[in-house]
C-alpha cells in the first residue's frame, strides 16, 4: 500500500478544492444558519456537485456512477472539511451508496443507485438509540407479522435524516440489546406511514434527525443484506463512513491551523507579532505534528479501504480516533489562539470548533474507536 | 529488469560463499542495539573473528556504502540495487558489518562539501572500516546555542593551533579521528566564524576522558584540545563556512536518532519486549485485556499514535523524502514517544522496572531500566525538543523571530 494520492485521487482532489474555494467558503454555511434553511444544505450546490460526479463516486458503472473509490470520495470530503461545506455526501454518496452497493439485492440496486448518482435521492442511516454509539444496544424491533414486517423504535442523531428520502435503518430481529447479533438492516421510504421525522438543531448548523418508528409495516423485500447479518453489514457500511468523516475532520484541522497560524503572523501584541512568541511557537509545531500523523492515518484508512485491506476495521478506528484527538486539539487551540475575536459569532473559527464537536461524535467518539482498536489489537 | 534479476542471484552467491555464518543469526542488528558490535578502527578489538572477516569482506566490495562512487571505495550501486542488496542481506539475517558516525554522518557531508583529495584519502578508509570516527560538536558553554561555540584555531601559516574543549562525543575514547567544528573567525558573527576541521586523535595535545550517565554507562567523553596543531589541508570546505556543513550533518544525525525503537511501528505491531505484553504480564489479564484499566487506557493511545506515527514514516518515504525541516519534525515525535514508550514499559513492569543489580532481577530488567534512562538523552542530543520545535515553527510555519 502506497501513502500517496494517485493521479485520479489527485485530479478530484483538486477540482474539489476549487468547487469549495469559489463556491462554498464559510460564508455559505453562515448564510444557511443565517437563514434558519430548513435543509442546512443547498440544492443547487449539491446538484453542481453531483454534475462533478461526487454522488456517484462510490457506485459502479453500470448504475450510473464511476467506482472513484472511498480514497476518491476522502479527498473531496477533506476539501469540504477545509470550507465546512454542508452536502449529503457524507450519508447519501458514502453511506448509502455504498450499503446499496455492498449488501443490496439487483433489484434494490436498480432502485435506488442510479437515483443516488443522479441526485434524485438522499439517504440516511438510522442506528443510534442513545447519547453514545453503540450499535449493539440497538432496541427497535422488527418483527415479521403476516408477511410484513413491523418496525417499532426511536432512532438518534441520524445524519441527514431531516431530509433523507430514504432510510437504512439497523433493527433487532432477535436476542437482546448489547448483542451485535439478531441486527438486520432495513431500507425504506421516509415517507412511509408510521414514520416520524423530530428534526434537530444541533451545535454544527447541520441536518439532523431523531425518527420514531411507530408500527411502520415494510414488504419482506425491504431487508438490505441478510436478515440476521445487520451487525456485521453495519460495521462495514460505518467503516466507510468513519473513514470519509476522518478525512471531512483532517480538513476541518487543517483549515482551522492554517486560518490560526495566519493570525499569528498578522496580530500585534506589545509591539510584536504574536507569532513570535515562543509559548505560541511550540504549541503551534505540536500541532504540526499531530496534523502529519493524522493525514498519514487517514490516508492508511481510505487507501486501505479500497485494497480491501484485512486490517481495516482497525484502521478506520485508527483514523476516527486519531483525526477526533487531533481536530480536538486544534479547534481548542484555534479558538484560544484568536483569543477574544475567537469566541465572537463574527469570526469564522468558532464555526470550526463547533462542527468539530459533532464530528467527534458521529459513528463513535475517540474513546468508542480506542476501545475498538484496542480489543482488535488484544491490548 | 533482467539485469537486475541477474545483480539479486550474484548478490545471492556472493553472500553465501563469503557471509559467515555466525553473522547470520538472527534479526538485521539495529544501531540502538548493544550486543555484538563492530566499530572497526585502529583501536578495534574482535570477539568473534568472524566479524572481521565480514568486516574485511564487505568493506572491500564497498557495500557498507552501497551507493557511495567506487572510486571512494563505495559499492557503486543504484538504488534498484542498493534495495536488492538490503533485501537479500534481511533474507539471510545477515549482522551490520560496520556500525560508524563515518558512514552516517561524515562520509554523507565528504562527499558534498569535501575536497577530491581529501575525499580519496578519507571515504575509503570509513568503509573498510579502518578509521572510527567521533564528532565534536557541542561544548559545556554551547549546547542547543551550538553557534557559539568557543573552540578556537588559530591561523599558524602551514596549520591550525587548536585550542579548547568539546563534550558530549560519542565513543571518543575509542575512535582515531574526530570532525570538529572550531572557531577560526573570533571577529566574525557566530555562524560565520565556524570552520568544520578534521584532527587525528593521535595529534599530541588530544586528549579523552569519559562521562558516566545516570543509566551508570559512559558512552559519551569529554575531549580536550591542548595546542594541538592541525595541517591546514584539514579544514573540509572554506574556512568560516564550516556552518553549511554542520547543519547538513545534523539533519542526518536527527533522521538516525528518530528512528530508534520503531520497527514494526507502520503495522501498528510490536515485537516481544512490548508494553502490552510486559503489562499483561505484570498486571494479569481479564478477558484478554490488560487488568489495570487505567494504565490499559494510557497504553492504547500511545500505541495508536505509534502506529499513526510509523504509518508518518512510511508516507515521507513513499513521498520520496521530504524538505530536512520535516526531519525535525521525526526526531521530536520519535525521541519524545520513545521516551513514553519506555516509561510506560517501566510503569507496566511495577518494581521489576526499577531494579539495578543483582540475581533477583533478570537481565532483561535490568537492561530496561538502563534503557529507560538513556532514552532521556534522546530528547537532547542532535538538538532538543524545544530546538525541534523551534526549527518547524521557523521553517516549516514560517513564524516570525
Amino acid at each position: 500500500m502506497k501513502l500517496i494520492l494517485n493521479e485520479e485521487q489527485q485530479m478530484l482532489r483538486d477540482s474539489a478544492k476549487d468547487f469549495t474555494e469559489q463556491r462554498t467558503p464559510v460564508t455559505h454555511l453562515r448564510s444557511l444558519r443565517d437563514n434558519s434553511d430548513p435543509q442546512n444544505w443547498d440544492k443547487e450546490v449539491w446538484q453542481e456537485m453531483v454534475e462533478l460526479g461526487w454522488s456517484g463516486i462510490l457506485i459502479p458503472e453500470e448504475f450510473g456512477g464511476s467506482n472513484f473509490g472511498l480514497a476518491g470520495i476522502s479527498v473531496i470530503m477533506q476539501e469540504c472539511g477545509k470550507t465546512l461545506t454542508p452536502s449529503p455526501l457524507l450519508a447519501t454518496a458514502v453511506i448509502g451508496a455504498s450499503a446499496i452497493t455492498s449488501f443490496g439485492t439487483d433489484e434494490q440496486k436498480k432502485e435506488y443507485l442510479p437515483k443516488i448518482a443522479a441526485g434524485e435521492i438522499t439517504t440516511a442511516l438510522a442506528i443510534d438509540e442513545e447519547s453514545h454509539h453503540a450499535p449493539e444496544n440497538t432496541n427497535t424491533s422488527a418483527k415479521l407479522e403476516k408477511g410484513k414486517w413491523v418496525i417499532n423504535g426511536k432512532k438518534k442523531f441520524v445524519v441527514d435524516g431531516a431530509s433523507a428520502d430514504v432510510l437504512i435503518i439497523l433493527a433487532r430481529t432477535s436476542g437482546v440489546k448489547g448483542e451485535n447479533t439478531g441486527l438486520t438492516l432495513f431500507i425504506l421510504d421516509a415517507k412511509e406511514k408510521g414514520v416520524e421525522v423530530i428534526k434537530t438543531d444541533m451545535a454544527d448548523s447541520r441536518n439532523y434527525a431523531n425518527i420514531v418508528f411507530d408500527n411502520v409495516q415494510l414488504d419482506e423485500n425491504a431487508l438490505l443484506g441478510d436478515q440476521e447479518a445487520g451487525g456485521e453489514a453495519a460495521d462495514k457500511i460505518l467503516d466507510n463512513g468513519r473513514i470519509a468523516l476522518s478525512a471531512e475532520m483532517l480538513g476541518n484541522a487543517e483549515a482551522a491551523f492554517n486560518m490560526t497560524i495566519n493570525y499569528l503572523k498578522e496580530r500585534k501584541q506589545f509591539g510584536v507579532l504574536i507569532g513570535s512568541f515562543q509559548a505560541l511557537q511550540h504549541r503551534s509545531a505540536e500541532m504540526f505534528c499531530e496534523i502529519e500523523l493524522t493525514k498519514s492515518a487517514v490516508m492508511a484508512a481510505m487507501q486501505g479501504a479500497d485494497e480491501n485491506n484485512n486490517d481495516l476495521q482497525r484502521m478506520a478506528s485508527l483514523a476516527k480516533s486519531i483525526s477526533g484527538e487531533t481536530l480536538h486539539l486544534v479547534s481548542n487551540e484555534s479558538v484560544q489562539m484568536h483569543g477574544g475575536i475567537g469566541v465572537t459569532d463574527e469570526y469564522d473559527i468558532g464555526f470550526y470548533m463547533k462542527r468539530a464537536r459533532v464530528a467527534e461524535v458521529i459513528f463513535g467518539s475517540s474513546n468508542f474507536h480506542q476501545e475498538r482498536y484496542a480489543k482488535l489489537s488484544n491490548f | 529488469m533482467e539485469n537486475l534479476e541477474t545483480f539479486r542471484a550474484e548478490v545471492k552467491e556472493w553472500l553465501e560463499e563469503n557471509c559467515p555464518p555466525s553473522m547470520r543469526s538472527g534479526t538485521a542488528v539495529d544501531a540502538s542495539t548493544a550486543s555484538d558490535e563492530v566499530w572497526g578502527g585502529r583501536k578495534a578489538v574482535y570477539k568473534n573473528p568472524d566479524s572481521k572477516l565480514w568486516l574485511d569482506r564487505m568493506g572491500a566490495k564497498g557495500w557498507t556504502m552501497p551507493t557511495v562512487p567506487k572510486e571512494y571505495g563505495g559499492g557503486g550501486l543504484n538504488k534498484e540495487e542498493t534495495k536488492i542488496l538490503n533485501e537479500e542481506l534481511w533474507a539471510i539475517g545477515a549482522k551490520q558489518a560496520l556500525l560508524s558516525f563515518g558512514i552516517w554522518m561524515l562520509a554523507p557531508a565528504l562527499l558534498e562539501y569535501a575536497s577530491e583529495e581529501q575525499k580519496r584519502l578519507h571515504i575509503p578508509k570509513i568503509i573498510k572500516g579502518e578509521i572510527r570516527w567521533c564528532q565534536g560538536y557541542s561544548e559545556p558553554g554551547s549546547g542547543s546555542d551550538l553557534a557559539s561555540l568557543s573552540t578556537k584555531a588559530e591561523d599558524m601559516g602551514d596549520h591550525y593551533l587548536v585550542n579548547g574543549q568539546k563534550v558530549w562525543t560519542s565513543y571518543a575514547d575509542k575512535a582515531d579521528w574526530i570532525f570538529a567544528l572550531v572557531r577560526t573567525g573570533p571577529q566574525e558573527p557566530k555562524h560565520s566564524g565556524i570552520s568544520f576541521l578534521l584532527i587525528d586523535m593521535d595529534t599530541e595535545g588530544v586528549s579523552t576522558k569519559p562521562i558516566t550517565l545516570i543509566s551508570g554507562k559512559s558512552p559519551f567523553c569529554e575531549t580536550f584540545f591542548d595546542n594541538v596543531k592541525v595541517p591546514k589541508e584539514n579544514l573540509v570546505g572554506e574556512e568560516n563556512a564550516g556552518w553549511t556543513i554542520a547543519k547538513a550533518l545534523l539533519q542526518h544525525e536527527r533522521n538516525f536518532i528518530s528512528n530508534f525503537g520503531l520497527a514494526g511501528a507502520a503495522s501498528g505491531s510490536g515485537g516481544g519486549n512490548d508494553v502490552v505484553s510486559l503489562a499483561k504480564k505484570h498486571f494479569g489479564e481479564e478477558d484478554g485485556k490488560i487488568a489495570n484499566s487505567i494504565f490499559r487506557s494510557d497504553v492504547i493511545m500511545h500505541k495508536m499514535k505509534e502506529h499513526a506515527f510509523g504509518l508518518t514514516l512510511k508516507r515521507a518515504g513513499d513521498e520520496g523524502g521530504k524538505a530536512s525541516a520535516v526531519a525535525s519534525m521525526f526526531k521530536y515525535y520519535g525521541t519524545e514517544h520513545n521516551k513514553k514508550r519506555h516509561e510506560l514499559m517501566i510503569a507496566a513492569m511495577g518494581s521489576h522496572g526499577v531494579g539495578w543489580d543483582g540475581n533477583e532481577f533478570d537481565e532483561d530488567e535490568k537492561n530496561l531500566t538502563k534503557a529507560w534512562l538513556r532514552t532521556k538523552g534522546n530528547s537532547i542530543e542532535g538538538g532538543t525538543s524545544e530546538v525541534q520545535l523551534n526549527v518547524i515553527s521557523k521553517r516549516v510555519l514560517d513564524l516570525p523571530s
